[in-house]
């Protein structure tokens, strides 16, 4: 049920909504925006909205979905515009995963009521997301995850698949489409699940056909995480605080039009998401010294009576490494900006893991004495992941993360390894078995 | 250190016009045998390949790549000079492109020398400048320690016509001297500067070194009362080895990108045919791993070279700093690439008939060659303000 994600009909003679042609014409449509919409007296949210509706939210974005169908690139024009206009902002932080994995998961694989419902309170940021895949069970091995969604059919329609019959309920206000009938009860555990507890929304991958290969059993929903049946608990990590959560599934209904993509089609689905989640954590361009090297490079100027020579010699090996990588991440931005996108993005996540780790690690060591301290171990619940903030010691710590989340570096090893360079898979025993029947 | 952070980035990509570039390289330097002659060579009495290097500078034009169009070169950049140097580090090419055109073209270019440019772009001169091989940017020149030369400026015969000038001396390790017709020789002494040697001058030796890398073989030059031509002298001959050595380092790095990535691709296919234990061998997470961490290297790699050709080609300030991160990188992708490229091969990598042990010669020469990448690390310790304080505790 791949849904067309082009252009959509905004009704004949509405010229607003036309793209302009140049970035100079989109600079004229946000100084005419900014002129009827005062970012100093509007409400912020009141603000967004009416942004998102004039296809200024994101610009490459179909029409009518907060977007004018231009290319990514023209963007900026538009961000910068608003920043210098002091407009009220989203909190892309707040809001991650939402803008990076559920939007563009949505815009590919939603129907188009799903896109209409999701896409706007996501963008103003009224509406949080999360992402329920992994599972204590299923981490690197995602698809063979056990979270199990149970069709429960309409109480009127006796047929127990129910899902491509006809005469079934006409979507209600919510609905997907005229495919969709009845509902999902969802039983299991997922893990490592940032924003949780302050999510409206997760994006659910959920089994529900145990008895074919594990990876064509799979179907991804979106589950709203304030129904009953979903219980969210605060993770402890290895830095004390939690920054993400356990959730609990026990019976929770998610209806049959909050299902994302086709019954069994959910692993073509997550692919989508993992791709976006890689890109955005290659992205963001940072000035020379931006990331963290900044920090380990400041210590070292302001404080001379802790300069060693090893210290020395590691130092300026990691900030020859961290400025090529940062490099390497314009050279890749400029590739997607071109039209050419590269493999180049699993490099940069691998790089971004490893940098972390050893200049935090480089830091604690460069602190002496101070590096035997920590802040503070009490349990804290952080409203935005920062792998910057706070203190040396938090930031080693912290970065051990860097190289198991989104991916752990040894399965970007593999996808390089199969993916880009060709070679032969590892014999697996796992892919034509049915789920069932695998060992665990 | 801000610099090069505030700036609009330049292109880090491939044109369209460097890619066709690309194609004629490769081309020719794949019609010319490939590896199996460039191993044939290196033992007999003419280790560099003077019928293709004729062919590239001359047919090709590689050799008046970076010299003006009004003085018969072809006006382009070092964005082109680096994919040319890509090309022949990926076939360990026996070809003086790096000495002749570009460390002696931008040495010449910087002194403003047309006389001898011309014959470079026409094809019809080989030109290498007098330094060791090992040394790096920024020189240390006039005179430290005779640490880049070891060579004076001496009086002058009574029969000398007016401007000739003798020089005395010695450079050991020198990089392409052995095919230059003319020696770029920087010599200390009244006036210090940068003089033009004949190669069949009265009083010089070029003497084959046997060299880690036989597909560049190094020369010990000794001139005893050698004519010479002043060229440049003072500040502006300073200024000429100077942007000799940056050009070179920076292209050095290219030729390195490009044998990292050959030694990369002759990795992944040989692990793709080989079995062992009934399997293609390419299909062990071990040896997977390793691989795709010689990608992400290369991928690194990539990006600090470019930057540097870039650099160069605009005369950015942040030139210094570019090329530092690109010899640095590129000497390190490559030393990888060549040594996983032995040991993933197996027992056949370590063989004589096997062209692993070229690009692996070739890659921990040029590690070495202007400046190793501690070296350029060290630069850049200077010129991000990262020094250390005081001595060793």
């Amino acid at each position: 049920m791949l849904e067309d994600t082009g252009p959509e009909d905004t009704g004949p003679g509405d010229t607003r909504l036309t793209a302009p042609a140049t970035v100079g014409d989109l600079r004229e449509r946000v100084r005419e925006f900014l002129a009827a919409h005062d970012p100093a007296s509007m409400p912020p949210l009141e603000f967004l909205r009416a942004r998102f509706d004039a296809g200024l939210a994101w610009v490459h974005y179909p029409p009518g979905l907060g977007g004018l169908g231009l290319p990514r690139a023209m963007q900026s024009a538009v961000d910068a515009g608003f920043a210098v206009a002091g407009a009220p902002a989203n909190n892309p932080e707040r809001i991650g995963i939402g803008l990076g994995m559920a939007a563009p998961t949505i815009l590919a694989f939603g129907s188009d009521e799903q896109k209409r419902r999701w896409l706007r309170p996501l963008w103003t940021g009224e509406e949080v997301w999360c992402q329920l895949f992994s599972e204590p069970g299923a981490g690197s091995d995602l698809a063979g995850l056990a979270t199990r969604a149970v069709h429960i059919p309409d109480s009127h329609d006796s047929d127990s698949t129910g899902l491509d019959s006809t005469g079934l309920d006409s979507a209600g206000p919510d609905g997907a489409g005229p495919d969709s009938a009845g509902q999902w009860e969802v039983t299991g555990q997922k893990v490592w699940t940032s924003m949780a507890h302050q999510a409206r929304w997760g994006l659910l991958l959920a089994r529900t056909d145990p008895d074919v290969p594990k990876h064509q059993g799979l179907t991804y929903f979106a589950c709203d995480m304030t129904v009953a049946g979903v219980e969210v608990r605060p993770l402890r990590q290895i830095t004390g605080e939690a920054e993400f959560n356990e959730v609990f599934l026990s019976g929770a209904v998610v209806p049959d039009s909050d299902r994302i993509g086709a019954v069994g089609e959910g692993w073509r689905v997550a692919q989508g998401t993992l791709m976006n989640e890689r890109v955005s954590i290659g992205g963001g361009a940072l000035p020379r010294e931006g990331g963290m090297i900044g920090s380990a490079a400041r210590t070292w100027r302001e404080h001379p009576e802790l300069h060693t020579p090893g210290l020395h010699d590691r130092l300026l090996r990691l900030w020859a490494d961290a400025e090529v990588a940062r490099l390497s991440g314009e050279r890749l931005r400029q590739q997607l900006a071109a039209g050419q996108p590269g493999p180049e993005g699993s490099a940069a996540k691998l790089v971004f893991a490893r940098l972390n780790q050893e200049i935090s690690a480089f830091e604690v060591e460069l602190a002496g004495a101070d590096g035997l301290r920590y802040e503070y171990w009490g349990l804290r619940r952080p409203e935005t992941v920062s792998f910057y903030g706070r203190d040396a010691g938090y930031r080693y710590l912290r970065a051990r993360g860097n190289s198991i989340e989104g991916g752990t570096s040894e399965i970007l090893r593999n996808i390089i390894a199969e993916r880009v360079l060709g070679l032969p898979s590892e014999p697996r025993v796992d892919t034509r078995v049915p789920w069932k029947d695998l060992p665990r | 250190m801000s610099q090069g952070a505030s700036r609009d980035m330049p292109s880090l990509l491939y044109s369209e016009a460097e890619d066709d570039l690309r194609a004629a390289v490769r081309s020719l330097l794949d019609d010319r045998g490939g590896w199996p002659s460039v191993l044939a060579r290196t033992e007999t009495d003419e280790p560099y390949d003077t019928g293709l290097w004729r062919a590239l500078a001359a047919d090709v034009g590689c050799a008046g790549l970076l010299i003006p169009e009004d003085q018969g070169g072809a006006g382009a950049s070092y964005r082109e000079a680096a994919v040319v140097a890509e090309e022949v580090g990926r076939a360990v090419a026996p070809v003086p492109y790096l000495g002749s055109a570009v460390v002696a073209t931008a040495a010449l270019l910087e002194a403003a020398d047309t006389t001898l440019l011309e014959n470079l772009a026409a094809g019809t001169a080989t030109v290498a400048l007098a330094v060791p091989f090992a040394a790096g940017p920024p020189a240390a020149w006039p005179s430290v320690d005779g640490a880049l030369s070891g060579v004076r400026v001496v009086a002058p015969h009574r029969a000398d016509p007016a401007g000739q000038a003798r020089l005395t001396g010695t450079v050991a390790s020198v990089a392409d001297a052995l095919p230059a017709g003319v020696l770029l020789v920087p010599a200390d002494g009244v006036p210090a500067g940068l003089y033009a040697v004949d190669r069949a001058a009265p009083g010089l030796t070029v003497a084959p070194v046997v060299s880690l890398d036989m597909t560049r073989q190094l020369a010990d030059l000794r001139l005893d009362d050698v004519p010479a031509r002043c060229v440049v002298s003072g500040e502006a001959a300073v200024r000429a080895v100077q942007a000799a050595l940056l050009a070179g380092a920076a292209m050095l790095a290219a030729e390195q990108l490009g044998s990292a990535q050959r030694c990369l691709d002759m990795t992944v296919s040989y692990l793709k045919e080989r079995h062992q234990f009934a399997r293609q061998v390419g299909s062990f997470q071990a040896l997977k791993h390793r691989l795709a961490d010689v990608w992400v290297a290369i991928t690194q790699a990539r990006a600090a070279a470019r930057y540097a050709a870039a650099c160069l080609a605009s005369g950015d300030p942040d030139t210094p700093v570019a090329v530092a991160l690109a010899k640095a990188s590129c000497s390190e992708a490559a030393l990888l690439a060549a040594q996983e490229c032995v040991q993933l091969h197996g027992g056949i990598g370590f063989t004589w008939e096997h062209p692993a042990h070229l690009f692996l010669k070739r890659a921990k020469s040029s590690s070495i060659g202007f400046g190793t990448p501690d070296w350029h690390r060290a630069a850049l310790g200077e010129l991000a303000g990262l020094k250390a304080a005081g001595g060793p505790r």
